[in-house]
């Protein structure tokens, strides 16, 4: 038994709710993916297996579509929407990201859909929500996180440099609350019996994740500004990026705010033979053996405290720049301060830690006879876990399998 | 009107953005959220109560701007979890609960002896969701995270950026956003298999791990290829890799600071930005193909900077909408909250009533049900502001007995 077992979801090929599908494909939904008789376009989209281009090789595709069984249907043929109809009397979650007028003009709309399954849940995922004609033009993740707030937050001090997109992400995190939607429907359906059409906005999505860029200008009509490597800020802030010595970059974090943090961090940098490189370590001493707590308001204003708070980040700034960012990572870690090597997604995947939790997860390819490693599960359920169920289907590759279900 | 989740209660320790934004989630479908606050430190863990934004000059830890936004519609108790009489009252609510949710580092609930085998004992099928940087299990459990902690070692921060410049990261902390998705997700998941079997779980959820899988392809790309994006010219992250486009970007614009995003996916794309463009540059034949132009990016991205930086923001995605070529202004917060009339009429900023600070508006929710819509109506809760409530209408205590154990110092 797991958390979606014996849910039916059927998702209609697009890139922007794939993400969706994969989500409850791995908790155990069985989600049928209704792709055109030509295939989906991200069937095609690079990385490829072995860096090979050609049918069935995207890494892309294997990716975003694991757990899921696929039919190839023709909406625009008569008998195509018959079958479908057919597949909907059948089904709990339709997902969708069609232009808005589509699904009406095929007479596959929510009101006709309802009528062939009462408690359908329909979510329909469009750029700008359905009441906005700017859902039809055409958008990628770039424009549509450009037009909703993340890169105006992100980039660099020197604002002659673009403000930076993270890739993937405003799909993503469009993604992320059309799944919390279809749960949270569920759930109510599970009490009431009733479905209900969901309408979710991709760029509405991300305009509510950007953190204090929107309620600094809600709460205070006050506008950030872009800042190298951390929090864009109304005012400015100092620098949390440290080169280290294997060339890779830390993120020092939090500085020490405790006695027994300018303690730790003493101590550490007596260890590394460092102290005596470092002017201000004195007062890293002072901080140690300071009573009580102290005041963080008086920085700037109280001498002591001013210069045993810039010891703090100086030592940490001298530590990066003398270890490794890993050896800075886990000795930050280790004296109780939060800080973090920044790791290139390869280097985060080898790390000991997510090895230790099984995040490496094996899945049998058996066509190419080979065993893949994918990245594994955002959650550990203890009772109903995360799984990939099967490898990314083949165009088609369920259709006679699941025509065979519907008309048994 | 019922809401979505209306059934639900949660006995919530939930703070900051990590845990709050998903308590928040669950809230604005009407999911009772009980949140717990300790009244000798006055509720500071959460470091956000007393911390700037502020809509006045008062300040103090009723007035947090941000605690205001990620926590609005719960009620707030206190409990001081130091005293038995407190544990007493804790176990009582736990009894009456769906769910115990929070997000403290690994190990605090087990000191004050509610660790999930106690939560187990107190209600067998308890829904447990505890939300960490690196989780309860692993060599690295007892470490300590933030936001931009969480965001560097899982490679985040690293895929933002421009090659052979430091990382831009993200201008904020983008896995306290998605690791309350994710927190939101497991709650309700492990809801819904209770729903079904009558079985409560725990789920161990660490946000470092929720933000590796987000990656996407890259990581095959690794397993699989073994190709790293840390490599010469990588990463590029305007531009897009998976499928490739060309030219793709974030362009100047005329103006301080301004900015426009274009992506062309194909050729169609390519020949329409052309009809508008009308450069001799256009037909150079080192541009001729998709192919060439993807080869080429660098001269295409600064022949289009020289077009951009002449108009403004808004004139060029215009020009572009209506040639239907992937395009936005890159828009400030004010333009986006306030200008865009889009936001604004979809309902995305509700206006929230906050015992102290009066009106303030919030983030709402991306979406919209039929049936049993979001709502958005109550600020976040001033320290211990629903106690006398939640004791006696949920619990059964009488108003002379809360008063009592206020007194006591127990709530």
């Amino acid at each position: 038994m797991t958390a979606l077992s014996g849910l039916r979801v059927v998702e209609l090929a697009n890139e922007r709710i794939a993400f969706t599908g994969k989500l409850m494909a791995d908790m155990g939904a069985d989600v049928i993916l209704v792709e055109p008789p030509g295939g989906d376009p991200s069937r095609s989209y690079p990385p490829f297996l072995d860096n090979k281009p050609g049918p069935d090789r995207s890494l892309y595709w294997w990716h975003y579509h694991t757990s899921k069984r696929a039919i190839a249907l023709d909406l625009d043929d008569l008998e195509g929407a018959k079958t479908f109809q057919k597949l909907m009397a059948t089904t709990d979650v339709l997902i969708e990201a069609e232009p808005r007028d589509r699904l009406s003009n095929l007479q596959l709309d929510y009101p006709t859909l309802s009528e062939i399954k009462r408690d359908l849940i329909h979510l329909a995922v469009t750029t700008h929500g359905r009441d906005d004609p700017r859902s039809d033009l055409p958008a990628t993740d770039l424009t549509i996180m450009a037009t909703s707030g993340p890169p105006w937050s992100c980039g660099y001090d020197d604002h002659s440099l673009p403000p930076i997109r993270g890739p993937l992400q405003g799909y993503q995190t469009a993604a992320h609350f059309a799944y919390m939607s279809a749960l949270t429907a569920l759930l109510y359906r599970g009490v009431s019996g009733e479905g209900q059409f969901i309408d979710v906005s991709m760029t509405a999505a991300s305009n509510v994740s950007t953190e204090a860029a929107t309620y600094s200008w809600l709460v205070a009509q006050k506008t950030v500004q872009r800042q190298t490597g951390r929090h864009a800020s109304v005012s400015p802030s100092g620098e949390t990026q440290q080169l280290c010595a294997d060339g890779r970059y830390a993120n020092t974090g939090v500085p020490p705010r405790f006695p027994h943090e300018f303690k730790a961090l003493y101590d550490w940098l007596k260890s590394l033979g460092l102290d005596q490189q470092l002017p201000e370590a004195v007062f890293l001493e002072m901080g140690a053996e300071w009573q009580g707590p102290f005041d963080l308001s008086l920085i700037g204003q109280d001498d002591a405290i001013t210069a045993i708070f810039g010891a703090g980040r100086a030592a940490l700034q001298l530590i990066a720049s003398s270890v490794s960012a890993q050896d800075f990572f886990l000795g930050c870690q280790q004296a109780g301060l939060a800080a973090g090597a920044v790791n290139s997604p390869e280097e985060a995947f080898e790390d000991e830690h997510f090895k230790a939790r099984g995040f490496h997860v094996p899945v049998r390819h058996e066509d190419i006879d080979r065993t893949i490693t994918y990245p594994g599960a955002p959650y550990r359920f203890e009772k109903t876990p995360w799984s990939i169920y099967r490898r990314a289907p083949k165009l088609g590759e369920h259709t006679a399998e699941v025509l065979a279900e519907l008309d048994p | 009107m019922p809401g979505a989740l209306s059934s639900f209660r949660i006995c919530d320790f939930t703070g900051q953005l990590a845990g709050a934004g998903a308590t928040k989630w669950l809230a604005s479908f009407g999911a009772e959220i009980i949140r717990i606050e300790d009244p000798v430190r006055e509720g500071r863990w959460d470091i956000l109560r007393g911390t700037p934004p502020f809509i006045d000059d008062r300040r103090g830890i009723d007035l947090g701007g941000a605690f205001n936004n990620h926590n609005t519609d719960k009620l707030g108790i206190t409990l001081n979890l130091r005293d038995e009489k407190a544990k007493e009252i804790l176990a009582e609510l736990v009894r009456v609960s769906d769910v115990v949710s929070e997000n403290f580092a690994k190990g605090v609930l087990e000191r004050w002896g509610f660790g999930y085998e106690q939560l187990k004992a107190i209600k067998p099928d308890i829904v447990y969701v505890s939300n960490c940087g690196f989780g309860h299990v692993g060599p690295y459990s007892d470490f300590r995270t933030w936001g931009p902690i969480v965001q560097a070692v899982s490679g985040l921060t690293f895929s933002s950026g421009l090659p052979g410049l430091e990382p831009a990261g993200w201008g904020y902390s983008f896995m306290d956003h998605t690791g309350a998705y994710y927190m939101a997700m497991a709650i309700m998941l492990a809801l819904l298999h209770r729903q079904k079997t009558g079985e409560g779980q725990w789920v161990d959820l660490a946000c470092s791990e929720s933000a590796l899988t987000l990656h996407g392809p890259a990581l095959l790309d690794w397993t699989i290829n073994a190709n790293p994006m840390r490599r010469e010219g990588s990463p590029h992250s305007n531009r897009n890799q998976w499928p490739p486009m060309a030219p793709h970007g974030i362009y100047p614009t005329l103006g301080n600071d301004e900015w426009v995003a274009i992506a062309c996916r194909n050729e169609s794309d390519w020949d329409a930005l052309c009809s508008v463009i009308q450069r001799p540059w256009l037909t150079d034949k080192a541009f001729a193909t998709h192919e060439d132009r993807l080869n080429q990016q660098d001269a295409l991205d600064q022949h289009l900077s020289g077009w951009t930086k002449d108009q403004t923001k808004y004139e060029i995605e215009t020009a572009l909408q209506n040639v239907r070529v992937p395009v936005a202004a890159v828009l400030t917060p004010e333009e986006r909250i306030d200008r865009d009339p889009a936001t604004g009429s979809f309902g995305l900023w509700p206006t929230v009533q906050h015992r102290e600070m009066g009106e303030v508006r919030v983030d709402g929710q991306p979406v919209h049900f039929s049936k049993t819509d979001w709502e958005m109506t109550h600020g976040a809760p001033c320290l211990s502001e629903h106690t006398m409530d939640v004791l006696t209408r949920v619990l059964g205590y009488s108003e002379e007995e809360v008063t009592q154990l206020t007194a006591e110092g127990v709530i």
